[in-house]
């Protein structure tokens, strides 16, 4: 067992998926396909002359998710201007905010095998993204291209207190964070497209210590997996070097997938003076209180109150409520399924959407929108099994063909006679044919075998072709058994 | 056929719409005197032959079609600061010699909506950083009153274009005085307008929160005129404002009667020109003959105005200039690696005195400077902004010196910085403030050099500026001078 404990903060940067670019008109578009360069306008390429304007929908997005994690809204937030020098920063600053950013003091509470946690959110504040550099080799020589179609778009930048103490709560709240964004659609949630990106800055202490070890930050991380293979790699270096007497260095990292390892990206005594002043083009960004409350009043029941209410009215367990409300659709589903009939058993009908529903998905590409299976005809399914109607191997079956042509499990059940067998009288029938045909096997039973039990159970269910009702099945064999004893 | 270069903005106008003559003969005459002069000035870096002569002929397509725009047909010359969509822009620098914008300055834009044709592209101090125009890189602009002078800056190409008749009118820019000042030492009339007034967009930014697009003419009329045709909302600058913009009447029938003139005693300091103060003091007088009200009044924290704007200017700037790396437009030097073609595209593209802005400003804003400079600068500048709102709680218009001498001597201050920065010491403190201010002839010195008056007004108070000066200007024929040119060839 480790003397120490993590420390985790995230920095994370969400692109806020507007039509246009954060300070001009350009389109935003994805920046990981097509043409290079497309969506520039002369202020995103940074021409001289040409002033930022504020896009009010960014505000708006960025005002939602403040909301959704219930910051204290700054009325007059200031932009600033953050200046270094780099090929894909095409004004030598980023126009970002600084000592007062749009809010603060928020949280976002979580869900961990520990139990409930409430992780606290330092600031939110809004930012543009930079272009893209990529460096090329044609003919020996070396050249580095520019493309600015992600210059200028909107990004909120998220910071958290360093609340999180173990890679389960970081991957707990980074999914909560994103199925907050996507909530308010605002940002799809996309890593590999760096439409979301998660930057922990990490650190150990001794259990039991309140004082802040050396941390390191850790960047570039383009999918959950890697975030979290990063983060326990970067808790077993820092343990390894703290025992052996050694100290950490302040350092940015990187992730090096082939190696899987952390590797250093630059050192922090390179760490460059920003100069930030207030962005002298834009003057104060004043919000109207009526319009907070506006946008406070529009927001959706958000996840984690979603998961809470799951488990109340539901009876679901903490973890399959959080797969529920990952995504609002499926929850939205989920209920759906449940309106169909009064007594549903919500643990069924969440079994079968987070098993059989995800993993069709999974397969075929589809969101829960896409598919011809109609939420309530899942809940009459459920009902079916439940009833006896049919049994589980069955409604499978059935489930394939209502994902395929989305009709209704009473009509694919009529038309494939696949109604389970409930009349006694058939499976009384059936049970004494298969007795009276393995007499030797009775006797067996009678000498004291008693395990055989269950082979007359699967002799009859062949039988039946898989259609007895099981419950009936089991009291009419045990009833059957006993009788022939004398 | 007369000379139809001697006159105002607004009798060529009218000219044009009687008919009189047409926009091409007017132009061309403006083309023949610049063939003829301009070597000796060196007022243009762009001249606009074809495209002007082109426009010339529509605009006279539309008079003679009974068009009455309140400009069409008239030709002007632009700072070479602000952009025009296809016309080569060079802020006077290296790093811009071959930059092509796309995109028309919204203040140049509103006056070719109102019918204006453009003669060309004026000299200017590099990046606007300078009093004299010498800092261009390309050229150094002389003072048509005398050539061995500077026409003062950095709009002194506009100025001396327009005191040379080589434009009837002008634009120029004036972040810490860069209007009025060369306006004073050339002769004419140049309005510094309240800031946010006039659109930025298409201004080549130098100090972002100073930067304002100012008018140059004979008269406040021509000045009036083109700042009402170019003030107003922006929606593509955050900083314009949504401020309607009075309906002037300047005639024979303004009167000034009442009007409250502050004198402020700041402004009248040792070290200024004895003639400058005397004539600034007899136009003081002229005003109050002609029904003004002469009030002192001080702006205690107008000796702070220089130190904190050679803290809040630079600081812009050295963010503003960040942009021009070679990368994507302008010069580039090319080099191994990029953080050495920064350098070296930097290094050869911008002239010494941007350099030492660049620097200043960069120190300003560094991390343990911040508070003891830009910071403190800051508070200082909300108190001199204070000073004339007070100021103005007691007066209706303040009168001031421009600068405190006539044009000096070409390369008189050139190795001293320092003493090149007092000549805006004067127009610095409005500029801090955001209020406007307009500068006009009032005499000349015994060498024959224009002496100019700054009118200074509260936020928005244009109106009243023009009217004071356009009764002044009816009572006196300062403005009507012109220098005699004695070109060598």
């Amino acid at each position: 067992m480790t003397k120490y404990q993590p420390v985790i903060g995230l920095e994370i940067h969400a692109v806020l998926e507007t039509r246009s670019k954060m300070f001009d008109d350009a389109p935003v578009v994805d920046s990981t396909h097509g043409a290079p360069n497309i969506a520039v306008s002369p202020v995103s390429a940074g021409m001289p002359g040409v002033l930022p304007v504020i896009n009010q929908r960014a505000v708006e997005y960025a005002l939602r998710v403040a909301l959704a994690l219930d910051c204290e809204i700054a009325l007059t937030s200031i932009f600033e201007r953050k200046s270094y020098f780099y090929p894909d920063l095409p004004k030598g600053y980023q126009i970002s905010q600084y000592q007062h950013p749009l809010a603060r003091n928020g949280e976002l509470t979580i869900h961990t095998s520990q139990g409930e946690q409430v992780v606290r959110i330092r600031r939110v504040h809004i930012e543009e993204d930079t272009g893209k550099l990529t460096h090329v080799e044609e003919d020996g020589e070396n050249y580095s291209l520019v493309d600015l179609n992600r210059a200028g778009v909107p990004l909120l930048e998220i910071v958290t207190e360093p609340d999180l103490h173990s890679v389960e709560a970081v991957r707990a709240y980074a999914y909560g964070l994103r199925a907050v964004l996507r909530y308010l659609g605002v940002n799809s949630g996309n890593l590999e497209k760096g439409l979301l990106r998660i930057e922990p800055n990490i650190s150990l202490r001794p259990k039991g210590s309140e004082e802040m070890g050396t941390r390191t930050e850790i960047k570039n991380l383009n999918s959950f997996r890697t975030l979290e293979r990063a983060l326990s790699y970067e808790i077993e270096r820092q343990t390894e070097v703290l025992n052996s007497g050694g100290d950490i260095r302040q350092q940015t990292l990187g992730w090096n997938e082939a190696e899987q390892v952390t590797v250093p990206q630059r050192s922090k005594e390179e760490a460059e003076d920003y100069r930030y002043f207030p962005e002298p083009d834009l003057p104060p960004l004043v919000l109207e209180q009526s319009w907070v409350d506006e946008i406070r009043a529009g927001l959706p029941e958000l996840p984690y109150t979603k998961q809470q209410r799951f488990v109340q009215q539901y009876q679901l367990k903490q973890g399959r409520a959080a797969l529920l409300v990952e995504d609002q659709a499926v929850a939205e589903f989920f209920e759906a399924a449940m309106g169909a009939a009064q007594d549903i058993e919500a643990r069924l009908v969440a079994n079968w959407i987070t098993g059989d529903l995800f993993s069709h998905m999974n397969d075929s590409g589809e969101d829960i929108e896409d598919l011809k299976l109609k939420p309530a005809n899942l809940g009459t399914l459920v009902q079916l099994v439940s009833s006896g109607e049919i049994n589980q191997p069955t409604a499978k079956g059935v489930l394939a063909e209502m994902l395929g042509s989305g009709r209704s499990p009473a009509e694919i059940i009529e038309e494939h006679g696949l109604g389970q067998i409930s009349d006694t009288g058939q499976i009384e029938a059936m049970v004494s044919e298969v007795l009276a045909a393995n007499p030797d096997e009775l006797a067996e039973y009678h000498a004291g075998k008693e395990q055989l039990a269950q082979w007359f159970f699967g002799q009859v269910m062949r039988t039946a072709q898989g259609q007895a009702n099981p419950q009936l099945l089991r009291m009419e064999l045990e009833r059957q058994l006993s009788e022939s004893k004398q | 056929m007369g000379d139809f270069t001697n006159l105002t903005l607004i009798e060529a106008r009218d000219a044009l719409r009687q008919g009189d003559f047409s926009s091409r003969q007017l132009t061309q005459a403006y083309l023949d005197r610049i063939t003829a002069i301009d070597k000796g000035i060196k007022a243009y870096l762009t001249v606009l032959s074809d495209e002007v002569l082109q426009a010339a002929d529509e605009a006279d397509r539309r008079l003679q079609a009974g068009e009455e725009l309140p400009l069409l047909g008239v030709p002007l010359a632009i700072k070479d600061l602000l952009t025009i969509e296809g016309v080569r822009t060079t802020c006077a620098s290296r790093i811009l010699e071959n930059f092509d914008p796309a995109y028309t300055a919204t203040a140049v834009q509103r006056l070719l909506d109102a019918g204006a044709i453009v003669l060309g592209k004026t000299n200017m101090d590099e990046f606007a950083m300078g009093s004299s125009t010498e800092n261009s890189a390309y050229q150094t602009t002389h003072n048509p009153w005398d050539v061995e002078r500077v026409p003062g800056g950095t709009s002194g190409g506009s100025a001396a274009a327009v005191a040379a008749r080589l434009a009837p009118a002008a634009l120029g820019t004036d972040t810490g005085g860069s209007v009025r000042q060369p306006a004073s030492f050339c002769g004419v009339t140049g309005l510094k307008p309240t800031y946010g007034r006039i659109s930025r967009y298409g201004l080549i930014a130098f100090g972002s929160s100073l930067d304002s697009v100012g008018p140059i003419g004979h008269t406040a009329e021509d000045v009036a005129l083109l700042f009402s045709l170019m003030a107003g909302h922006d929606p593509r600058d955050a900083t314009s404002m949504d401020k309607t913009v009075p309906d002037m009447q300047l005639t024979e029938t303004n009167s000034i009667k009442g009007l409250r003139v502050g004198v402020p005693k700041e402004y009248f300091i040792k070290g200024i020109q004895p003639e400058v103060e005397s004539a600034v003091r007899a136009a003081i007088a002229e005003l109050e003959a002609q029904g003004a009200e002469i009030v002192e009044v001080s702006l205690p924290h107008t000796q702070y105005a220089v130190p904190v704007y050679y803290i809040i200017a630079p600081a812009e700037a050295s963010a503003n200039l960040a942009r021009f790396d070679g990368v994507r437009y302008g010069l580039r030097v090319e080099s191994d690696d990029y953080i050495d073609m920064f350098k070296q595209t930097r290094g050869q593209g911008f002239g010494p005195e941007v350099k030492r802005r660049i620097m200043l400003g960069t120190y300003a804003l560094s991390a343990g400077y911040y508070d003891a400079y830009y910071g403190q600068a800051q508070k200082v500048r909300r108190l001199i902004q204070d000073d004339f709102i007070q100021a103005f709680e007691q007066v209706d218009v303040i009168a001031t010196p421009v600068a405190p001498t006539t044009a000096f001597r070409i390369g008189e201050h050139s190795d001293d910085p320092l003493e090149m920065y007092l000549q805006d010491i004067f127009t610095l403190p409005g500029s801090l403030a955001g209020v406007p201010g307009l500068a006009f002839p009032v005499g000349f010195d015994e060498n024959n050099l224009p002496i100019g008056m700054q009118l200074i007004g509260p936020h928005f108070g244009e109106a009243k500026l023009f009217e004071a000066a356009h009764v002044y200007q009816q009572a006196t024929d300062w403005h009507q001078q012109q220098p005699q040119l004695n070109i060598s060839k």
